[in-house]
């Protein structure tokens, strides 16, 4: 916390402009190796770790940057509050994207997979597959020749089976790490750091076993369920709710991560921990979204 | 505070701007981020007007012209892209990082460095997106509106860089609307409570507001394309369970909000300008207010009326042709308290007020021929004709490029401490306030008699009005290039502005310089008196 009383307004920075370059590079390398998958002569590939090397280099430096200037005290609490709802919209942001594949999951469930089935007053429309049904999941698709269904799907077994299923180690695992960050947070603020630090590696722990339990989940789908990226809409809805979410982890897992080690290193302290408490809200707000998601992806 | 932090402080604050180029790439002051903002938008214009001079060439006459149609398809797609994304936009981000820190007396945005990252990705998303034009299969051809299965199935090899350009853009537009928001709602002066601030500051909160809401949806409406064209999943592929529709909910759920963040900034210039010029205050200034969230709010259930044909039960079309409908409300409010405040005001017609004006005008008129659209059994009709071609060209024309156009003419004084010249600008309006209409009104008509959009050819009867159009569009297309001129003129040859500029300009940033100091605000004002509301 600082006693500052104007606006640090930082000095002209080349960050910025590295970071947009390093986009540029993400654009042509992302764009050239998707483009180009399958062929054996593309080097597209290095374009896209020199992105990859670049933002995160100038996001190691940036951060550093911010770190060093909070030590010399030059933020105010005005400027912290900036930091305070930058990351809150930031986070509405993130709800909007996942937004985007609930309304699909949410279409597709409601309108377009009845519809093919012949619901609805437009009675034409299972007119190209007639002997398509409308279940969900979809396990036969109308088109099984070019997307065939999965052949075993995802949803919860029955109360007796739990055990049984990933999906409720995997909440298990989530809904206890946002209560250990909870935790790690509350013990921080009280200065006790072993417990903050303990919790913490809890927390991550609990992170890294979710992403590896996913992992365990898609191998599960993919070599013994026939339930593939391509098996229609039951997998396309499935992978790419669950793999964004994972994805969300995973840099969640990456942020605490850090935020953990600096935390060993002597970082935070009782009232100033803005990068710490930015990474719980994010935390819990990938909790969140786990939560929706097996209520609509996996139970109901 | 001890005496070396001062000292550091110091250092990082009383300078002016670095030297050379390095100013521009490396800034982080507000009105530098803001010119670049400008001027970045200016160039888009110049590349998307000169498309759509190759759309209306081709359209001169009747049969096939210049171009071919597939590249007639890649100027369409380009013209709209371009125009939305790299000049509308940018344009209202340059005022919003001009304006907003000196209209609330705030030292500079929040978040000053990543500022500077929201502009600079704007060149490379827009780089990589014209160099589509010189890559294998063409540039992106499925309109701007990029409707699966155009742009998944039959799309060009180009659309991956198209789908990750827009990505990052897209990320542009999330940091910048964050900065603006974490700007307006933690670093106003003292005093300027939420219902004292200016109205283009209120236009760009619940603006910033609407594109974090849906420019992350338009990543996911892409990433879905990326994943259906590249790794085999059928979120627009009915054989797969899936749905073409699908594409169109996701892409105008962002797409209505989006023509509304095209619209709301232009809603708070044009007030200020007409208050200014009539020497009263605004009419109604809370109703204002609750007019704009009240429009952001209606934006987010009217979306399906862009679909109407495209096959809904009966109880959606209903439900968006009167929620399409409501939206009338809140608009007409505006226009009305617009004509009030002009009502026995002491009215005088300079430049920025005469494109204010033309403004209200024929905004109304898009705004009607809007709601002739919103009825779904008429929309049957116009969907997919030069009626809506005509539609949102008035709209985005004379409505949000005019209202543009009105800020650069009422703030330039301001910015670089130059009068442009009186008779050159009102020239600059005659034309374009001629040309535009040229443009713009005879597609209403060729639009009803049926003539489809989109299409590089047209039917015999419809030729006279093309021609009329196409000369339209040429001498709006010149009368642009005048407003450059007048640009540069003011900044090279113009004379001293003072402060103040025009007289009956209210409001903090008019308390300044102009230019103003590199630095303004750097201890906010003391707003106690009252001084600060629009």
């Amino acid at each position: 916390m600082s006693s500052e009383s104007s606006y640090y307004v930082p000095d002209s920075s080349k960050l910025p402009i590295f970071m947009a370059f390093g986009l540029l590079l993400f654009v042509l390398g992302a764009g050239g190796t998707i483009n180009d998958l399958g062929k054996e002569s593309s080097n597209s590939y290095l374009l896209l770790m020199a992105s990859f090397a670049v933002i995160w280099g100038v996001m190691f430096v940036w951060f550093s940057n911010v770190i060093s200037e909070n030590n010399q005290k030059l933020y105010s609490d005005q400027l912290n509050r900036s930091f305070v709802h930058g990351m809150a919209w930031f986070i509405f942001s993130e709800v909007m994207f996942f937004f985007a594949f609930f309304l699909a999951l949410g279409y597709v469930r409601l309108f377009a997979v009845p519809w093919l089935g012949g619901d609805g007053e437009k009675g034409i429309t299972n007119i190209l597959w007639p002997a398509f049904e409308s279940t969900w999941p979809v396990m036969e698709t109308p088109d099984s020749e070019n997307f065939p269904g999965a052949y075993k799907n995802m949803n919860i077994p029955g109360i007796s089976k739990l055990h049984t299923w990933l999906p409720f180690w995997n909440t298990l695992c989530l809904v206890t790490s946002s209560g250990t960050i909870a935790l790690a947070e509350s013990a921080l603020k009280k200065g006790n750091r072993t417990s903050f630090k303990s919790w913490m590696v809890v927390t991550i722990s609990l992170g890294f076993i979710f992403v590896f339990l996913q992992g365990l989940e898609y191998y599960e789908a993919y070599a013994h369920m026939g339930l593939t990226l391509g098996a229609g809409i039951y997998g396309t809805t499935f992978f790419l709710l669950t793999g964004f979410h994972g994805f969300h982890v995973c840099l969640g897992a990456i942020i605490l991560t850090i935020m953990t080690i600096r935390g060993f290193n002597g970082a935070f302290s009782e009232h100033d921990h803005f990068g710490l408490a930015a990474g719980s809200w994010y935390w819990h707000f990938v909790d969140v979204v786990w939560i929706l998601l097996v209520l609509v992806v996996y139970v109901f | 505070m001890s005496a070396v932090i001062e000292g550091h402080h110091d250092d990082h604050h009383h300078h002016g701007p670095a030297k050379g180029i390095s100013r521009w790439l490396f800034t982080t002051n507000h009105k530098d981020i803001g010119s670049l903002y400008l001027w970045f938008s200016f160039i888009m214009l110049f590349i998307g007007g000169a498309m759509a001079m190759v759309i209306r060439a081709e359209l001169f006459e009747p049969g096939s012209q210049i171009v071919s149609p597939e590249f007639y398809n890649q100027m369409v797609t380009n013209h709209g892209l371009i125009m939305v994304f790299g000049v509308i936009m940018p344009a209202f981000v340059g005022f919003a990082n001009w304006l907003v820190p000196m209209q609330i007396g705030a030292p500079d945005m929040a978040l000053p460095r990543l500022n500077n990252l929201s502009f600079w990705i704007l060149p490379a998303a827009f780089g990589v997106l014209i160099a589509t034009f010189f890559m294998e299969g063409g540039a992106p051809n499925f309109g701007w509106t990029f409707y699966a299965p155009l742009s998944t199935e039959y799309a060009p090899p180009t659309v991956t860089y198209f789908i990750f350009a827009v990505h990052i853009m897209g990320a542009s537009s999330i940091m910048g609307s964050i900065n603006v928001i974490t700007t307006i709602l933690n670093m106003r002066a003292p005093g300027m409570t939420l219902m004292k601030m200016p109205l283009f500051v209120w236009t760009w909160l619940i603006t910033a507001y609407l594109l974090i809401a849906v420019m992350p949806v338009l990543a996911g409406a892409v990433t879905m394309m990326l994943m259906d064209i590249h790794f085999g999943t059928s979120f627009f592929k009915a054989g797969g369970g899936g749905d073409p529709v699908l594409f169109q909910h996701v892409f105008w759920f962002f797409g209505h909000p989006e023509v509304y963040i095209m619209i709301l900034p232009a809603f708070g210039i044009v007030s200020h300008i007409i208050e200014t010029f009539s020497r009263k205050p605004i009419f109604g200034y809370e109703s204002m207010v609750y007019a704009i969230a009240s429009i952001a709010l209606l934006s987010f259930v009217v979306w399906a009326h862009h679909m109407f044909t495209v096959g809904m039960p009966i109880a959606g079309e209903l439900f968006f042709m009167y929620s399409t409908m409501l939206i009338a409300i809140p608009t007409g409010v505006k226009v009305f308290n617009w004509l009030s405040t002009m009502f026995k005001g002491s009215l005088t017609f300079e430049t920025p007020m005469l494109f204010a004006i033309a403004f209200v005008a024929l905004f109304t008129i898009g705004g009607l021929s809007g709601i002739m659209l919103a009825i779904a059994p008429a929309d049957f009709q116009y969907h997919d004709t030069y009626f809506v071609v005509a539609h949102f060209h008035y709209v985005l024309v004379p409505g949000a490029l005019f209202s543009i156009i009105a800020g650069v003419y009422y703030w330039l004084p301001k910015w670089t401490g130059y009068m442009y010249d009186e008779s050159m600008g009102k020239t600059h309006f005659w034309l374009s306030f001629v040309s535009v209409n040229l443009t713009f009104f005879p597609m209403h008509f060729v639009g009803l008699a049926g003539m489809p959009r989109r299409i590089p050819d047209y039917a015999m009867q419809f030729a006279d009005y093309n021609m009329i159009v196409s000369v339209g569009a040429f001498l709006f297309g010149l009368s642009q290039l005048l407003f450059l001129y007048v640009v540069l003129k003011a900044i090279f040859y113009g004379k001293k502005a003072t402060g103040q500029v025009w007289e009956g300009a209210k409001g903090l940033e008019w308390t300044l310089d102009s230019p103003p100091a590199y630095h303004t605000f750097e201890t906010p004002p003391n707003l106690e008196s009252g001084e600060a509301k629009a």
